[in-house]
């Protein structure tokens, strides 16, 4: 029993990572935008809230440095891909491999030093219940900020006006365009929103689950962050779920072989991928459905009086 | 560490972006002054022998700054540069794919640096290849097999570290659960938990060992998940054979003690870190480059050290464990050294109950290459398709 709550756990506390970034990602390309550079921003945001919190002892700060670290990327890849209208797929690309290595040269000084020890985290009154408190009470705040995240993501986006014009923003921008709203200022402030969420992401390995810079820290979370968008139907909650699934199917894999199970770990390694996927193609199968929550005009440039 | 590679997509690509320049900026890592002598290379076909310093050129894998292999690797030639000063000049070229092997190597070779170490089992081929064209040339791989006149290979003995440090993790244990993270399944990973596993029985017959594969090299939330599953199923000792620090931080949070791997890792984790089980390539390193200097350096030929070579040694043992474990673990390490304790001596049984090895036979260097199995003790089975 007691084993299986510290499953929870880490399965939670593993599937966070995914959950910040793929929330942010969903907001920008609810707004139409896709940003490839996912990978990219979480690794320069990791070594940026790595060095605050390091340099200030303080991991708030640290946070706080990432998500501006990737908002600022953001920023640079929504001036290009916003402004001058360059392809989405080739600038993500590229700047996934720019924050790569820029990540890596700024972190030479990083490598090998360690953090102030770790604190553990409990929700006062909560974390003494049996089962439910270790394993949903004992969590780093982050934890709960992703899925306070998720829910105001969703609220934002179906319950207010101004989730409304993001949305007509990713579907058909030139109506709103005609209407009065600036387009290209509302992406550019949904692509910064994304890659905040994707620092924070970042940070989140650097500080709190590894806590270290090595160079290519995040081993490919970004991307399988991007695919998770993607297999959720740009869903908030079905994100939450997919992150959690995922980390929870690698956790627990991880288990099955802590505890001798004879399963190939090859079969086993798939399984977080299989699973994640199987289960949310399942639950968004009806196309009607994926149809009617693809952002229409995702990718697609926006030239305003074309 | 054959295997280690497989760099996430995001390293892959940005290499291959990056290796154009790389290659063409060989030497720019170094420290020495006037490096412009090295990069245009005018008459690439190997330059007449001279009384200049002898070039010397190392290839890695991974970055520098990885802390683990390539870092190790790169200490070793900076003792080069300590002990020969002027006559070598050294150069590498780090984060070089396997894909690009065989250009980086030939672009060395061609620059005029005489001695090349390639320092990763996927450069095989690529080396044995570019040795064929350059016959001036002494070729150096590390990990491989295959060997030419002018191309030899070396290799480490990782399982001395790792049988010491059983025996520190048998000492140290109350729940007489071992936890190891593995990377892949592969001779020499298997070595390195039979050898833990070993160490550990010759003072505490009751342990158990427990496995879990990564499938990575490096990947510090899945290392750092597996030692926390570990430790959630009653391991209180762990030992990794991956890169990063994540298994040694993980322990510490959990107040349960690990190793550091492949490098000092003790800073890390005060309070966890038991011991570091680290390489040193510096005295082969030192060792080829006097043959080739002396005139003395022969291909066709393998070569494994060892603690006895000053190879590998166990490092920092933490005052936690008690004098009498030190003592035990220190007379196997002198042991080892000396030559009169070999780790893999039978019986070597495995784990389901098979011998692999008669009573009191040391095993063979052919033996060591092809061990597939746990050891008794270790629980679960080898994943197939190794």
């Amino acid at each position: 029993m007691n084993e299986t709550a510290l499953l929870i756990n880490t399965a939670l506390a593993s599937g966070t990572t995914l959950a910040l970034a793929a929330l942010g990602l969903l907001v920008n390309e609810r707004a139409g935008v896709l940003n490839l550079g996912a990978e990219g921003m979480m690794l320069v945001a990791a070594v940026a809230g790595f060095a605050a919190a390091l340099t200030t002892g303080s991991d708030t700060l640290g946070f706080l440095a990432a998500a501006a670290a990737g908002a600022a990327l953001a920023a640079l890849f929504a001036g290009l891909v916003i402004f001058l209208n360059t392809n989405q797929y080739a600038t993500g690309l590229a700047l996934s491999l720019f924050g790569y290595g820029l990540s890596a040269f700024l972190g030479v000084s990083m490598v090998g030093k360690s953090l102030s020890p770790r604190q553990t985290y409990e929700v006062p009154g909560l974390s003494d219940l049996p089962f439910v408190g270790p394993a949903l009470f004992s969590h780093h705040p982050m934890v709960y900020v992703a899925i306070a995240l998720a829910v105001a993501i969703a609220w934002f986006l179906y319950r207010t006006r101004a989730g409304l014009l993001l949305r007509a923003m990713g579907e058909n921008p030139e109506p709103a365009h005609a209407l009065g709203y600036p387009v290209r200022l509302i992406r550019l402030g949904a692509v910064c929103v994304g890659g905040a969420l994707c620092g924070l992401a970042g940070a989140y390995v650097s500080l709190v689950t590894a806590p270290l810079w090595v160079e290519g820290l995040t081993a490919g979370r970004g991307w399988i962050a991007l695919a998770l968008t993607v297999f959720a139907t740009w869903r908030p909650a079905r994100v939450l779920l997919g992150a959690y699934l995922f980390g929870g199917v690698t956790v627990l894999q991880l288990s099955l072989q802590a505890q001798g199970v004879a399963i190939s770990s090859h079969l086993l390694t798939m399984l977080p991928y299989l699973a994640t996927i199987v289960v949310l193609v399942l639950i968004s199968r009806n196309p009607a459905f994926i149809r009617l929550n693809m952002p229409a005009s995702l990718g697609k440039p926006f030239r305003p009086g074309s | 560490m054959n295997l280690r590679s497989l760099p996430v997509f995001s390293r892959r690509a940005f290499a291959v972006a990056g290796l154009a320049a790389a290659a063409a900026l060989v030497g720019c890592g170094k420290k020495e002054p006037a490096p412009a002598a090295t990069a245009p290379a005018p008459a690439p076909s190997a330059p007449a022998p001279s009384p200049e310093p002898l070039k010397v050129a190392w290839v890695y894998i991974g970055p520098v700054g990885d802390a683990g292999w390539t870092y190790a690797h790169d200490l070793g030639r900076k003792a080069v540069e300590a002990e020969f000063g002027d006559k070598v000049k050294t150069t590498f070229v780090e984060k070089v794919l396997y894909a690009d092997g065989e250009r980086v190597i030939r672009d060395l070779a061609s620059q005029g640096n005489k001695l090349i170490f390639a320092t990763s089992f996927g450069y095989m081929d690529a080396m044995l290849k570019v040795a064929g064209e350059f016959p001036d040339v002494k070729f150096e791989h590390a990990t491989g097999y295959k060997t030419a006149p002018n191309l030899r290979v070396y290799d480490a003995r990782f399982y001395h570290d790792a049988y010491v440090s059983g025996i520190i993790a048998g000492s140290m244990t109350k729940t007489n659960t071992l936890g190891f993270v593995g990377s892949f399944p592969i001779p020499e990973v298997l070595r390195n938990i039979n050898a833990f596993t070993m160490g550990a029985q010759s003072v505490n017959p009751k342990i158990r060992t427990r496995v879990v594969w990564v499938s990575s090299w490096f990947d510090p939330e899945k290392e750092s998940a597996a030692a926390q599953e570990l430790i959630n199923k009653g391991a209180d000792v762990l030992l990794q054979n991956t890169d990063s620090t994540a298994v040694l931080q993980t322990a510490e949070k959990n107040g349960k003690y690990a190793f550091g791997w492949d490098s000092d890792m003790s800073s890390y984790a005060p309070k966890a870190h038991l011991a570091s089980n680290i390489v040193d390539w510096g005295p082969y390193y030192r060792k080829s480059v006097k043959e080739v200097l002396d005139g003395t350096w022969k291909g066709e030929q393998r070569t494994i050290w060892g603690k006895p070579e000053g190879a590998n040694d166990v490092i920092k043992m933490s005052e936690a464990i008690p004098e009498a474990a030190r003592q035990k673990a220190q007379q196997a390490l002198d042991a080892i050294k000396a030559g009169t304790l070999e780790p893999f001596t039978g019986p070597v049984v495995d784990n389901t109950g098979k011998e692999r090895l008669p009573k009191d036979e040391k095993a063979t260097q052919e033996w060591k290459d092809k061990v597939d199995f746990f050891v008794k003790g270790v629980e679960g089975k080898v994943p197939a398709g190794k």
